[in-house]
């Protein structure tokens, strides 16, 4: 499918000149070319932030919720109407900070969506304080001795949770970010994709040059699909490990597990409201 | 004793069985034709205190509470001084006299002692007491043996066939008692014309599920609050037949943010909570109201602020549900007086929140969930679930500005459009503006909606004669109540006035109450909310109040001798 399906055309666009958004961007819109989602079939549902203004600079469904909220309607969303693909995007000081009790639980719940998460390190939209993933001795306008509390780790905490994928990506690098968010969307179940990006307006450390020192990708040899190795690997700080990190194949997601599709799968959307024989036979039993 | 209805008291430490008692006697006593009405009152926790049902049962139709104690079954000795306060010279205690009071104190003076714990002994054991208990109750009131053992046996069906006969043994020993101390005229109903056959026994919880059914509730997200959980218990059960999606979420704001993402994908959702958990939800109220998305929202009230008392009742979270929610949309909010209120508002409450695309609240409190009684069925002919979405073209808007306010709305995945959903200021296509003239407008179309709400209230329902000069103003849960306590007043100066519809208000309210030369706002709160949203909204200024908050539900005498001092 051509990627210009998803072309908005002469919009204006409020991220900063240079900014990773524009390249995350670049490479949603190539997966879902290259997997064959139309619009009409996609859902993207986004919390408050600069990265979850992203809805709104491509051609999807959108539910642009409030902050650190993505993912409760997200999960909603693809139980309510499986058919469609679901994805569920926004910053680090969302996601993870006043949205972490959601990423918790919707691990825990396992519906099949895809969470992407802008990673700069940093709150840009509020002007730069630190975010949860803010690394030690950060300085900012309000952490004026810097960043005291541990580095929020989502890798780590998603494979201990039993997320069934977990990835992280870099902004920099279009092609290999776009393989990876390919892998996430067709994964059947909770998958995370965390992408390490910069920002170019309120965070002079973790730059592009920064991150292109502090990563590597993944070998070849890596397996995936052992949870022991991938959790130690997901614990490395010294650099940070690019790539695919846990995998496991098979896991039931939430819309298998509710039961409203064992008999009937018509999302429930579409099906019809009148329920009067099956109420009248609750009422006689009741009588 | 010989009246028309029988007020039964069962008192005693959590884990002692009383609800298991209630819930044998009302549903046999229901089943052999006798109107019932059961309410609870009960400590937050899980074993010990003192917790006490009360049963009414009567040839009529009963549905309110009162003080007056006929029959007092204490299973443990606080149970007395528990219920000091309502016994009377008219109140029977039977009990095991050396377990509950030896030496009683003077308030009880008729005490007919059976020795439960020493015949539940010979059957295997304490775990008896209670079901001996029931049949006690079921011999007075001379109910057919055949069809307690019939009942007692399907009641316990789960369980294995040894105390299934054990448990039959037992109620069989108490009806004996019972009917012992019927022939001996010591403890003698004499309850006629059983007439409630095939009606329903509902409590408060299960009519809103029910009516969420009605209304195509498919799914609920909530998490777990007293007393609202029993909706959420309810339709978990429903889940199968009716497909129903039902989840427990993390939070509450989870909870209300996972309903309108359903309702944006086309369900018909609901969360039941109470007024903490409901405070963790405001921001979702507000989102609701912003991006136009329907939602049905339970609150069953406990005393607050706070934590409060959470298993006991309160009607102070009005305002609350009332100015809910930063910045300004519209909103509607029923409060149920009776079961068949419960049913059909709820069900009415989704075809609103769809047609009008906003948030419905349904109040109730603890008192209200909590209560069973029978009713006739529902009557389904008249209901109809109507879908007010549309399928979308490839040119659609979610939000293109209309003449009545309401923008056509469309669902992902049904059409050739598409559809987004935005919780900043948006355009016709809920792109993010910050075109403030558009801003106005979008504002205005918003509230524009209120006109056609306000065309269709809910009146309040009036009872008394025309030429009234006192009128009762009441809401909600306490209709009964009031119904009752009315009754007995049998003035024909004093008129009542209840809502069911507590926003907006109707627009006769106003003329109900210049007609009145004294209002009195009677209220389950200790500031008088909803008289105070009635002054806010008729420009009425004076009124008086008859108010309680101690945690318990008004009971018909507390109206009559409340109403008595001020009318003195």
């Amino acid at each position: 499918m051509d990627p210009k399906i998803y072309d908005m055309g002469d919009i204006d666009i409020a991220w900063c000149p240079g900014c990773g958004n524009f390249n995350i961007l670049r490479s949603l819109k190539l997966a879902l070319a290259e997997l064959a989602i139309p619009p009409e079939k996609l859902v993207v549902v986004s919390g408050i932030g600069q990265a979850a203004k992203i809805p709104h600079y491509f051609r999807t469904h959108f539910f642009n919720g409030l902050h650190g909220r993505a993912l409760p309607p997200a999960t909603a969303i693809k139980v309510v109407n499986p058919e469609l693909t679901v994805i569920a995007e926004s910053g680090d000081g969302d996601m993870y900070g006043e949205g972490g009790n959601h990423f918790l639980h919707t691990i825990r719940r396992n519906p099949n969506i895809t969470n992407i998460v802008h990673n700069n390190m940093v709150y840009g939209l509020t002007k730069g304080q630190a975010s949860p993933t803010s690394q030690l001795g950060f300085r900012t306008p309000i952490q004026v001795k810097g960043v005291f509390l541990e580095p929020f780790n989502p890798l780590s905490l998603a494979i201990s949770l039993g997320a069934p994928f977990v990835a992280r990506a870099f902004a920099g690098d279009v092609e290999r970010t776009k393989d990876i968010l390919k892998m996430a969307i067709s994964h059947k179940g909770y998958a995370l994709v965390d992408i390490l990006q910069p920002c170019v307006s309120f965070n002079k450390v973790n730059t592009s040059q920064w991150f292109k020192e502090n990563t590597y990708y993944l070998e070849v040899s890596h397996n995936p699909e052992n949870r022991d190795e991938a959790l130690k690997i997901s614990l490395q700080q010294d650099r940070l490990p690019l790539g695919v990190i846990y995998r496991c194949v098979g896991k039931r997601t939430f819309e298998e597990n509710v039961g409203v599709y064992d008999r009937d799968q018509t999302p429930l959307s579409l099906r019809k409201l009148d329920r009067k024989n099956s109420l009248k036979t609750l009422i006689q039993a009741r009588s | 004793m010989n009246k028309k209805d029988v007020s039964i008291v069962l008192c005693g430490a959590a884990g002692q069985g009383v609800q298991t008692v209630e819930n044998i006697l009302v549903r046999l006593l229901r089943r052999a034709g006798f109107h019932v009405f059961a309410t609870k009152e009960y400590m937050s926790r899980i074993r010990g205190g003192s917790n006490s049902t009360e049963i009414r049962i009567s040839s009529e139709r009963v549905s309110a509470p009162v003080d007056r104690i006929d029959l007092l079954l204490p299973f443990h000795p606080d149970a007395l001084n528990h219920l000091m306060t309502r016994i009377s010279p008219k109140t029977t205690v039977i009990g095991d006299r050396k377990n509950i009071c030896l030496d009683c104190p003077a308030e009880v003076t008729e005490f007919i002692d059976i020795p439960f714990a020493e015949i539940a002994e010979e059957i295997g054991g304490k775990l008896f007491i209670n079901i001996i208990a029931a049949g006690v109750i079921l011999g007075m009131l001379d109910i057919d043996m055949g069809m307690v053992s019939d009942f007692i046996s399907s009641f316990f069906a789960k369980k294995d066939e040894g105390i299934v006969r054990k448990n039959i043994e037992a109620v069989k020993l108490g009806c004996q008692r019972g009917k012992e101390l019927l022939e001996s005229g010591k403890a003698r109903f004499a309850l006629k014309n059983p007439s409630a056959k095939n009606e329903l026994l509902l409590n408060g919880a299960e009519t809103v599920g029910m009516g969420a059914l009605a209304g195509g509730c498919d799914f609920l997200s909530s998490y777990p609050m007293s007393p609202s959980t029993g909706v959420m218990t309810f339709l978990s059960q429903q889940m199968e037949n009716f497909g129903v999606v039902v989840e427990q979420a993390e939070d509450e704001i989870a909870a209300i943010n996972m309903a309108l993402g359903g309702s944006y994908a086309g369900a018909r959702t609901m969360v039941t909570t109470s007024g903490g958990g409901f405070a963790l939800m405001t921001e979702g109220v507000s989102l609701s109201g912003m991006i136009e998305t329907p939602v049905v929202v339970h609150i069953a009230q406990r005393p607050g602020p706070a934590t409060g008392l959470p298993t006991r009742t309160e009607q102070a979270d009005l305002e609350l549900v009332l100015y809910a929610g930063h910045g300004e949309f519209p909103r509607i909010i029923f409060a149920p007086g009776t079961l068949q209120d419960a049913f059909f508002l709820t069900q009415k409450a989704f075809n609103l929140a769809d047609k009008y695309q906003i948030p419905v609240f349904i109040l109730t409190d603890q008192y209200f969930m909590d209560s069973f009684t029978n009713i006739p069925p529902f009557d389904l002919d008249g209901i109809e679930s109507k879908r007010h979405i549309v399928k979308t073209k490839k040119d659609y808007k979610r939000y293109v500005l209309t003449e009545d306010g309401i923008s056509p709305r469309g669902i992902p995945g049904f059409g050739d459009g598409l559809v987004g959903v935005d919780s900043d200021e948006h355009d016709e296509e809920s792109h993010i503006t910050e075109d403030l003239e558009l801003r106005t407008r979008m504002v205005d179309k918003r509230l524009k909606k209120m006109d056609l709400i306000l065309s269709e209230i809910v009146p309040p329902e009036f009872l008394g004669s025309e030429d009234y000069e006192i009128l009762l103003v009441g809401w909600g849960s306490t209709y009964h109540v009031l119904k009752e306590a009315l009754a007995e007043f049998n003035n024909k100066d004093i008129a009542l006035l209840h809502f069911k519809q507590v926003y907006p208000l109707h627009p006769g309210t106003k003329d109900f109450i210049e007609k009145a030369k004294r209002t009195i706002f009677i209220e389950n709160n200790a500031t008088s909310q909803f008289g105070r949203i009635i002054k806010l909204n008729t420009g009425y200024t004076t009124g008086e109040s008859l108010l309680k908050y101690n945690g318990l539900p008004f009971t018909v005498e507390d109206i009559v001798e409340g109403l008595k001092k001020k009318l003195s």
